[in-house]
């Protein structure tokens, strides 16, 4: 904020100010949990808070996280993206065909992997916003869908043999930093700028913030709606690509259940299913909550089925709180 | 205590946030009479009506109920007590059948909760064929037909057996020969001692089937008089007043090209052949009363829906409008008439909802915001517009009605359009800000734009309109310049 910005006598009169203790936690409450989680964790284990288990936790949920940033923009329009993991799967058969040893170069294997990515979205944006279907049932056809190609691409086998330099991707470092993670966060840098500083981030706000005014207000938003699911998809298949490169084989059962993870991801991060409101810094906080819990659970040997629970409590209170800020108005 | 009067309220008040919608009303229904309310829109008809079915809780005042004072807490204490009420806008269960919705929430049933169908068709039929009505009790109520869906309902209260039945605009949606047959059916509920209000801008009914009158204005009362004491023009008189007594701020200024000008815009079922011109410097305002097809003609204009016929000029050039954008193109800029459905994001900051149709002058060559010169334009305005909020980045929500309206016009003038469309301006907004809105649309045509501007307020519409198009079931009935109107006459011209 800057000088420019305070305008106006104030009267705040009976107002909570910008100090309280309510406004610090609605609006750090999410960052709070993620710490008191890793104290609380650092003090149960004595191998969480080490330099490499850290990097571990964001290096497993560098691929989640990727795809939990492109479902939040789907999500502040009110939308939904159910097909995130399964255009992983097709990403991913696709892609370990062409990064065998010697055959194709890198930069083509990746642009074709992120061009599966970009179609499927665009095909989900054209009938969401062209048909005016309700996004659930349009992602949950291209889940499906897009499973059962990855599965009929392979006849449902595994393929292995990828060159090292695909493999790089997933498995190397740079400066002592796993490339996942620089990719990550990278891809949030991007998304940050993208959302917050482009005409394309304001109207994906003013479209889920009121959709009948953003028509009014002069927004196409058609257009806007398929560039964003293309952006979502075009996320996923990053996300693809790097889980492909990480496990070495191109899985057409990879990214199972992602998508919820990653839906799980943006609401516990603030991201608000009633549209208009969401963050790149809230999701990947989500992501990172999510990280810290199964890993701390893991070094606790809690058995991955209460893990399980756990999870679907914490998502249940993300949205119950969210629920009840938004009805505080 | 009368025994004559069902229904007796004394002294009846309620606020709302920044407006007293009533103030000390008096209303007294006797037994088995039709009894007509009438005001302009806004006067205070919907309001009293909730509370006399429960769904409001009066400020002060009390309500006597068959010589009792009676307490309503929701409208299950009014059906309880034998009040029913014919919505304007029905609300029956689409996808369920006509018995079904006949006695929703009383069905007959048998142990365990299990409905028993057969029962509850033959009671509906029993019911319809007592009344006259020839409705199946097995058809889907969304096959019905309005006038016989109002059927249903009236069929309901009966069952009820209501002796208080509100009507409220009973025949805005339904043809000449199903007002006859309504009528014959309040006929017969009269005959049978049912008492019922009337709510309705349609003279020729008040005065055909209504036994007395109350009239209120501005959420006052006027006065209650029997049918036989009034005709149309004594009635119209009581409507609007004499005096106006805001004062309005409006300044002369130069008129100068037509800016836009409209031939023939027609949209079917909502309004035909309109035509009419503004030009630079000009306040036009169109008048009319709810449901008179004036904010579908400016949807029509700005291209929400597109009009079936009919041409618009933008500068004397032919304008091809499709959809706002289109518009926007053209340099029109349109503030709907509700601003929580059509015009704020309301999870969003001052500062988004201002810059969001003019986003394109405040990217540099890479694309991005310039942070800076966004906070400068948008902090000028907030200033400008002396709008009331601890800073840019503030939820609009969080403001009040009368800021938020100010930061959509904010909106619209950041476009910078020569025509500038405002629909409701003040709607719902304290007295202050009204004010500051009205001077801001004087200084705007100073400057040389062209306002259109649509209001309900007759008071609004004489004290800031250079000219005035009066419209009425989707019809232009005429226009009078300023020195000319009056509210008699716009009246006159609604009612011919």
């Amino acid at each position: 904020m800057n000088e420019s910005t305070v305008v106006t006598e104030q009267k705040l009169g009976g107002r909570s100010g910008p100090f309280t203790l309510a406004s610090l936690l609605s609006r750090y409450g999410m960052l709070l949990v993620l710490i008191a989680l890793m104290i609380l964790m650092s003090l149960l284990t004595p191998t969480f808070l080490t330099a490499d288990n850290l990097l571990n936790i964001v290096r497993q949920m560098s691929v989640v996280g990727i795809v939990a940033i492109g479902v939040t923009f789907v999500i502040i329009t009110t939308g939904i993206d159910l097909s995130s993991g399964s255009v992983i799967a097709l990403v991913s058969v696709v892609v370990a065909t062409l990064a065998h040893p010697g055959e194709y170069p890198l930069v083509l294997t990746i642009l074709a992997g992120l061009g599966i990515g970009v179609l499927t979205g665009l095909i989900n944006g054209t009938i969401i916003a062209k048909g005016k279907i309700a996004p659930f049932i349009v992602t949950l056809g291209m889940m499906t869908a897009a499973r059962g190609a990855a599965l009929l691409y392979t006849g449902g086998r595994p393929i292995g043999n990828l060159s090292d330099s695909f493999r790089f991707i997933g498995q190397g470092s740079l400066l002592g930093i796993p490339v996942p993670i620089l990719i990550f966060l990278f891809v949030g840098v991007v998304s940050y700028l993208l959302l917050n500083k482009t005409k394309f981030g304001k109207y994906i706000y003013a479209i889920g913030g009121n959709e009948q005014a953003a028509r009014i207000a002069g927004i196409n938003v058609d257009k806007y709606k398929i560039m964003l699911y293309a952006y979502a998809g075009l996320l996923s298949s990053v996300a693809g690509i790097i889980l492909t490169s990480r496990i070495a084989s191109g899985q057409p059962t990879a990214g199972t259940m992602y998508e919820l993870d990653a839906i799980a991801a943006a609401v516990i991060g603030g991201t608000s299913l009633a549209g208009g409101i969401g963050t790149i810094g809230g999701t990947i906080i989500g992501a990172l909550i999510i990280g810290v819990m199964n890993n701390g659970l893991d070094l606790l040997n809690v058995s991955s089925y209460w893990q399980q629970i756990l999870k679907g409590a914490i998502i249940t209170t993300a949205v119950l709180i969210d629920s009840r800020k938004n009805r505080r108005k | 205590m009368n025994p004559d009067y069902i229904l007796e309220l004394t002294n009846i008040t309620k606020e709302f946030p920044g407006v007293k919608a009533l103030d000390n009303i008096q209303l007294k229904v006797r037994k088995g009479t039709v009894h007509a309310l009438m005001g302009e829109n806004g006067a205070g008809k919907s309001t009293l009506m909730k509370i006399i079915f429960g769904i409001y809780t009066p400020d002060r005042g009390t309500i006597k109920y068959k010589g009792e004072e009676v307490k309503l807490s929701g409208s299950k204490d009014a059906l309880r007590l034998g009040i029913s009420m014919i919505h304007q806008e029905l609300t029956p269960v689409p996808e369920m059948t006509v018995a079904e919705n006949l006695f929703l929430g009383r069905e007959p049933t048998k142990s365990f909760g299990w409905i028993r169908k057969k029962k509850m068709v033959e009671d509906a039929r029993k019911l319809f064929d007592s009344l006259k009505i020839d409705i199946d009790p097995n058809a889907r109520m969304a096959d019905l037909s309005i006038a016989n869906m109002q059927m249903v309902e009236i069929a309901a209260a009966v069952s009820r057996n209501a002796d208080l039945i509100i009507m409220d605009e009973p025949t805005s949606a339904i043809t000449e020969r199903e007002v006859e047959r309504l009528f014959g059916m309040i006929a017969s509920l009269k005959a049978k001692g049912v008492t019922i209000i009337y709510i309705s801008h349609k003279m020729d009914e008040i005065f055909r089937i209504c036994d007395e009158i109350t009239v209120f204005r501005d959420g006052q009362f006027v006065g209650s008089k029997p049918a036989g004491e009034l005709n149309p023009e004594s009635l119209i008189q009581m409507m609007v007043g004499r005096e106006i007594k805001q004062v309005f701020h409006k300044d002369e200024a130069p008129i100068g090209e037509v800016l836009l000008s409209v031939k023939n815009l027609t949209r079917k079922g909502k309004f035909r052949k309109v035509s009419f011109e503004v030009r630079s410097g000009e306040i036009l305002g169109i008048a009319g009363l709810m449901g008179s097809g004036r904010t579908e003609v400016v949807e029509s204009l700005f291209g929400i829906v597109p009009p079936d016929e009919g041409e618009i000029f933008v500068k004397n050039e032919r304008a091809h409008i499709r959809s706002p954008q289109d518009a926007i193109r053209y340099k029109m800029g349109l503030l709907t008439e509700d601003r929580k459905a059509t015009g704020a994001f309301l999870p969003l900051s001052v500062k988004d909802n201002m810059i969001v149709s003019s986003i394109d002058g405040y990217l540099n060559r890479a694309g991005l915001l310039k942070g800076r010169l966004v906070n400068d334009m948008c902090g000028a305005f907030v200033e400008r517009l002396n709008i009331k909020t601890p800073s840019l980045n503030q939820q609009i929500g969080r403001l009040s009605g009368g800021n938020q309206q100010k930061v959509l016009l904010a909106r619209w003038l950041l476009s910078n359009p020569d025509v500038l469309i405002l629909d409701e301006p003040t709607r719902g907004i304290d007295v202050g800000a009204k004010a500051e809105i009205h001077k801001l649309m004087s200084r705007l045509a100073k400057t040389g734009k062209a306002i259109v501007m649509v209001s309900s307020e007759l008071p609004e519409i004489l004290g800031m309109s250079d000219r005035i198009v009066v419209m009425h079931e989707g019809e232009k009935k005429g226009e009078l310049t300023r020195a000319e109107a009056s509210q008699e006459k716009i009246m006159e011209l609604v009612y011919r």
